[in-house]
């Protein structure tokens, strides 16, 4: 079976291959190829799933050894997969996700004349990311980390005749480097504390290390978990990266890579273990990225921006939990899947109302559309249910163990957590009721002699409604038996949190929380006609649709303040560098110029310095017997 | 007895009984390498007396290049026989050496004369006179330059085929020179390599004046510094009472007690040694051209013809390094302490002197002439490392070195414009867009002489200095880094010349040359990429090669 584990990444890599290079032959049947190998992978991903459950719980753990990659002394990288139930999850969540992403892409991108590059594309990145989640070891993480990097920048710039799109891939691979070199920073650190960086030898030594170098991994590698999931301060790049075609935004920057800084904690869990202090800066970062991309979605009249501040707070709850240590890892996995299937559903949903609506994307501008896109309409509004954490549905109980771990955590801390962690369900209340009002209930606010909203194809909708699916009845599902926390158990341990008081209270609360975000949305805008143009709006609000002003600092810190450091720099480089330097050349040029004119051509002159020369090598060695 | 009696007695005493000078007894399997080269020189003569015109040309080269293979796969076959190593030894009566470094140089002599005579031989470069493809060299030495004479022997269409005999003189000359192992052989293979390449020099078919101007110079300067040698022999001939390389070594050291009474006067004056080891020393810092007995290098090099510029270049170096190298190894350890400050001097000037001066050469021929001043600099940090490691780094270093310089020259003589080839450096812009091979392969060998890694010249460079900063020559090797740094620019600037300029409209064109010198050029490249790239082949070899026999 192991074997097998190779055709993960090879298949979608060979699609990636073919498409890229096979040129234009490719483009009537390109797609159905990309698909083809996306699904071959999910098939290949579900044989191997079916095997892991025949086994012993602790037998599942497949590892395979491909060959070895920079022997070099004491350095050894090798190639090698680590197949475990943390990787299954992740394989079956990202080749399902992306065959399903994949299927609706025949539909959505079927007038682009580019299609075949895209599917190239979307095959790349499902190799790259496969490969992160089945890397053995930090370093061959890292290169499907930077694939993944890579056919995100790809895919975020691909309609690069615009400008918008050019510039929002560029600023997402350049935040994603800040991220990076944290990545690489901790594989040197771990390579010169335990002397490899394979996860099995770093994982188990972690006991016999000083916890100052475990923070130091432990904060590097959150460093590289908040540049690739959009984690405060890295977060400025997801919104932009909105500009992407849409399925990218679900598959992508919903679904799965964002959620790769997840899998990065999680998977170095005993790191994180042994260093409190980064696992304290991890749940901070994680709670207030949930209520900062919260409180950034309420302002968006965007559709796909609102859902990116969605993406971004929803894996701030992630963050959180992974930061709580062996109480939270299972939650925020289980959080990590179902938001995979609502996050991706919703995006889609928005990308089938895009479809019908000529590409708009301003929601002040919809309204009423659940009787032109029925099938969207009831797809999108399950996985509305499912996110704002409806009783019964996925994100209820995904959310509602993360909430009852933060409060688990115990004294000031926890309580602090936990209340953000409610104040966010609110929140996520309040922005995604709002969106469901602007885009299907209330008048209709577009102009129907121009737009013509109809239902999508039924390469679009039938993978919303498999998505809606999985947001109705994933949670409830892993809820049952403890059977999600069960399942990865052995992998990232599991200890169950108890919350100062009783998880029946916890639940209560979330309960109210959504009400009141619910019924704030509704007094505003569900019982009172939406203006096409926005208000002024408050402080808060106008900060919150530049994104709490998250620019402006980059810019006056960084833009800024990199500007002076570079003209001082400059100017330090041409009067002091360049003027030793220049100087020097200048002396040894005149130097040459005066020394040349010795060699006159006269053969009388060089026989008198040659006579010259003798007669001081003859003194020097009496000299030096003289001495 | 005074001193001047004893000497006095010596000779009349080898003069009174001849029937004591033995019979020489000859390894000629030993010195088989040089006597292939001697016979096929006298062969090449015959030639010239006795076959038409025409035929010449052909006989020559076949002659030439037979003759050097021949004798390169003598060193070869020699040098697998152990006579590199285990089976070292001194042959024909004490006068010549045949052991590692000797084999190495004479190989690495061999095959650098093998490739030059390539060069020598490209007749596709000049256009056709009156329908006679011609060389290099002169139509006919002896006609006075532009005169009536001259335009007969071009209209007659005859070239001067001689030259290979005579280079096949020089060669052989060479071949001795490193391995000579008494102060007469030396001086007399010294001699037998230093005037066939004044001859060659004169030979010049374009520029004739200028060319024979190098020569004259050339031969009185070598004339003058012969004189030193000579001399410097007779001091230490009246030192040691001896010319033999052990022999001295022996008083020098003093190891030998049992040395002739009558000579124990002047055994104990130093200055005759220490004047006589400086002069020596002279008579080959000359013929490597180290500062400040370099001054002919410049005007020789840029007067002579090119090809021959890439020979005496490459081959005379390897030839008077080996010598140099041998004397202060074999005959002159005792007097290590003396010498050592003073080559470092040697070193310091020239590496600085070569470099710094080549920075304002508008001339490609005399910036080559002054990077090869520099190069003797880096080689002599080599030669005072006075260590196994300095003597094989040195080997290495010239074998290295003499290709790229072949191969240089030999692109020098493609660049042309109506007046012949274009050296002017400022002809030279913007040859990568015209000629981007040949621009890239100039550009190749200019990496190697700026030693930038991947090439040879790297290796070289840092065998010496690696070999230099272990015996203790620290300083030295932070002159030669710096002086490297200096050279770099100049070697640099050609590159940037080359392919970041604009070509200038009435720029020069780039022959075509025949297969001789395009085998040449591929020589020159392919060694420089591979000692360059997997040098640890030639390494081990030049270490192996790295002992004198005494």
């Amino acid at each position: 079976m192991e074997s097998l584990i190779g055709l993960l990444v090879g298949a979608p890599l060979l699609g990636a291959a073919v498409l890229l290079c096979g040129g234009r032959r490719l483009d009537r049947t390109g797609h159905w190829l990309g698909t083809l190998l996306a699904a071959a992978s999910f098939v290949v991903g579900l044989l191997l799933f079916a095997d892991m459950l025949g086994k012993d719980t602790e037998q599942r753990a497949m590892h395979q050894h491909l060959f070895s990659w920079i022997p070099v002394a004491d350095f050894q990288a090798d190639v090698g997969f680590q197949l475990d139930q943390l990787s299954m999850t992740f394989v079956l969540l990202i080749s399902g996700v992306g065959t399903l992403i994949h299927v609706y892409s025949i539909g959505y991108m079927e007038h682009d004349e580019r299609r075949r590059r895209f599917f190239g594309y979307l095959n790349l990145f499902l190799a790259a990311m496969l490969l992160l989640v089945l890397a053995d070891n930090y370093l061959l993480l890292y290169v499907g980390w930077e694939g993944v990097g890579l056919a995100s920048y790809l895919l975020i710039g691909f309609w690069q005749h615009k400008p918008s799109a050019a510039t929002a891939a560029k600023k997402a691979f350049l935040v994603n480097r800040v991220g990076d070199v944290g990545l690489s920073i901790a594989i040197m650190l771990m390579f010169t504390t335990f002397g490899t960086f394979a996860f099995e030898p770093v994982l188990e030594s972690t006991g016999e290390t000083s916890e100052g170098k475990l923070t130091a991994i432990g904060l590097m590698l959150l460093l590289a978990a908040c540049g690739k999931s959009a984690q405060v301060p890295l977060q400025s790049w997801l919104g932009d990266a909105m500009e992407g075609p849409t399925p990218v935004s679900a598959l992508i920057h919903a679904a799965t890579m964002v959620t790769a800084g997840v899998y990065l904690i999680t998977r170095s869990g005993e790191i994180f273990n042994a260093a409190p202090d980064a696992q304290l800066v991890v749940v901070t970062v994680g709670a207030v990225t949930l209520l900062f991309g919260a409180i950034v979605g309420c302002a968006k009249d965007d559709i796909k921006k609102a859902l990116a501040g969605s993406t971004m707070s929803q894996i701030g709850y992630m963050m959180l939990a992974a930061g709580l240590g062996p109480i939270g890892y299972a939650f925020a996995i289980m959080h990590l899947v179902t938001h995979g299937f609502f996050k991706a559903g919703l995006f889609l949903g928005a990308g089938s109302v895009m479809h019908g609506m000529n590409d708009e994307v301003d929601m002040r501008k919809y309204g009423g559309l659940r009787k032109h896109m029925p099938v969207t309409f009831v797809t999108f509004g399950l996985g509305y249910l499912a996110i704002i954490g409806f009783p019964g549905l996925s994100g209820f109980f995904s959310k509602d163990q993360i909430i009852e771990a933060a409060f688990a955590k115990g004294g000031t801390q926890g309580w602090i957590l936990g209340t953000c962690a409610l104040l966010g369900a609110a929140i996520t209340a309040y922005y995604m009721t709002r969106v469901m009002l602007l885009t299907f209930f209330g008048e209709k606010r577009w102009d129907p002699a121009e737009t013509h909203p109809h239902e999508s194809p039924r390469t679009m909708t039938i993978p919303m409604i498999v998505l809606a699916f999985g947001s109705v009845f994933a949670g409830g599902y892993f809820k049952l038996n403890e059977n999600f926390v069960h399942w990865l158990e052995p992998v990232t341990e599991f200890e169950h949190g108890h919350p100062p008081m009783s998880a029946a209270t916890v639940t209560a609360a979330t309960v109210v929380a959504l009400l009141i975000g619910v019924t704030g949305a509704w007094f505003q805008y569900g019982r009172r006609p939406v203006p096409v143009v926005a208000p002024r709006g408050s402080l808060l609000t106008r900060a919150a649709r530049r994104d709490l002003l998250q620019d402006d600092l980059n810019h006056v810190v960084l833009v800024k303040g990199g500007e002076h450091l570079t003209r001082g720099l400059v100017y330090l480089d041409h009067k002091l560098v360049d003027g030793v330097v220049n100087g020097t050349a200048a002396s040894f040029g005149g130097l040459s110029g005066r020394v040349r004119r010795v060699q006159n051509g006269f053969v009388r002159s060089y026989a008198v310095s040659m006579f010259g020369g003798a007669a001081v090598l003859v003194a020097a060695t009496l000299l030096m017997r003289a001495v | 007895m005074s001193t001047t009696q004893s000497v006095h007695n010596l000779w009349t005493h080898a003069a009174a009984e001849p029937e004591k000078i033995p019979t020489p007894h000859i390894e000629y399997a030993q010195l088989s390498p040089t006597l292939i080269v001697l016979g096929a020189a006298l062969v090449g003569i015959l030639i010239e007396a006795f076959l038409p015109r025409r035929t010449r040309y052909t006989a020559q080269v076949l002659v030439a290049v037979v003759a050097l293979a021949s004798a390169f796969a003598a060193v070869l076959a020699l040098g697998m026989d152990g006579y590199g190593t285990t089976k070292a030894q001194v042959a024909a009566m004490g006068a010549i050496a045949v052991d590692g470094p000797a084999l190495f140089l004479q190989g690495t002599i061999l095959l650098v004369g093998l490739v030059a005579v390539f060069t020598f031989a490209e007749r596709r470069l000049d256009p056709t006179a009156h329908g006679n493809r011609v060389d290099s060299f002169a139509a006919q030495a002896a006609s006075v330059p532009g005169g009536q004479g001259e335009r007969d022997a071009v209209r007659a269409g005859f070239t001067t085929t001689e030259v290979f005999p005579i280079a096949l003189f020089a060669i052989a000359g060479m071949l001795v020179f490193p391995a000579a192992n008494d102060l007469l052989t030396l001086f007399i293979a010294l001699e037998v390599f230093s005037l066939p390449l004044y001859i060659l020099c004169a030979l010049s078919r374009r520029n004739r004046l200028m060319s024979q101007e190098a020569a004259v110079k050339y031969f009185l300067l070598g004339a003058f510094s012969s004189a030193f040698l000579l001399f410097g022999i007779a001091l230490l001939y009246g030192y040691a009472g001896a010319v033999d390389y052990s022999s001295i070594a022996r008083v020098v050291s003093n190891a030998d007690n049992a040395t002739d009474p009558a000579l124990a006067g002047t055994m104990g004056n130093d200055a005759l040694l220490l004047i006589g080891g400086a002069m020596v020393l002279m008579g080959m810092l000359f013929k490597v051209g180290a500062v400040p007995f370099h001054m002919w290098t410049p005007d020789v090099y840029q007067g002579a013809p090119t090809p021959v510029t890439g020979f005496m270049a490459a081959a005379t170096k390897v030839a008077a390094f080996g010598a140099l190298l041998r004397l202060l190894y074999v005959v002159l350890p005792g007097l290590r302490w003396d010498w050592e400050p003073v080559m470092w001097g040697v070193a310091i000037v020239t590496m600085l002197g070569g470099a710094i001066v080549a920075i304002t050469q508008t001339d490609i021929k005399r910036l080559l002439a002054y990077s090869s001043i520099a190069h003797a600099g880096f080689i002599l940090a080599g030669v005072v490392a006075t260590s196994e490691d300095g003597v094989s780094s040195v080997l290495f270093y010239l074998a290295a070195y003499s290709f790229v310089t072949l191969g240089a020259f030999a692109v020098v003589t493609l660049v042309r414009d109506a007046g012949g080839e274009a050296t002017h450096l400022s002809k030279w812009a913007g040859l990568g867009r015209r000629s981007p091979l040949v621009a890239a392969v100039f550009a190749v060998f200019l990496l190697a002489f700026a030693g930038i890694p991947l090439t040879s010249g790297f290796t070289g460079k840092f065998a010496v200095f690696k070999a230099a900063a272990e015996s203790g020559a620290g300083a030295l090797v932070v002159v030669g880094v710096i002086s490297s740094a200096i050279a770099a620019f100049f070697y640099i600037r050609v590159i940037v010349l080359m392919f970041f300029q604009e070509p200038k409209a009435d720029g020069p064109t780039v022959a075509v040359p025949s297969p001789l010198t395009i085998t040449a050029i591929g020589i020159g490249v392919a060694v420089t990429l591979v000692l360059g790239l997997a040098p640890q082949y030639f390494l081990e070899l030049a270490g192996d090669a790295g002992v004198f026999v005494r």
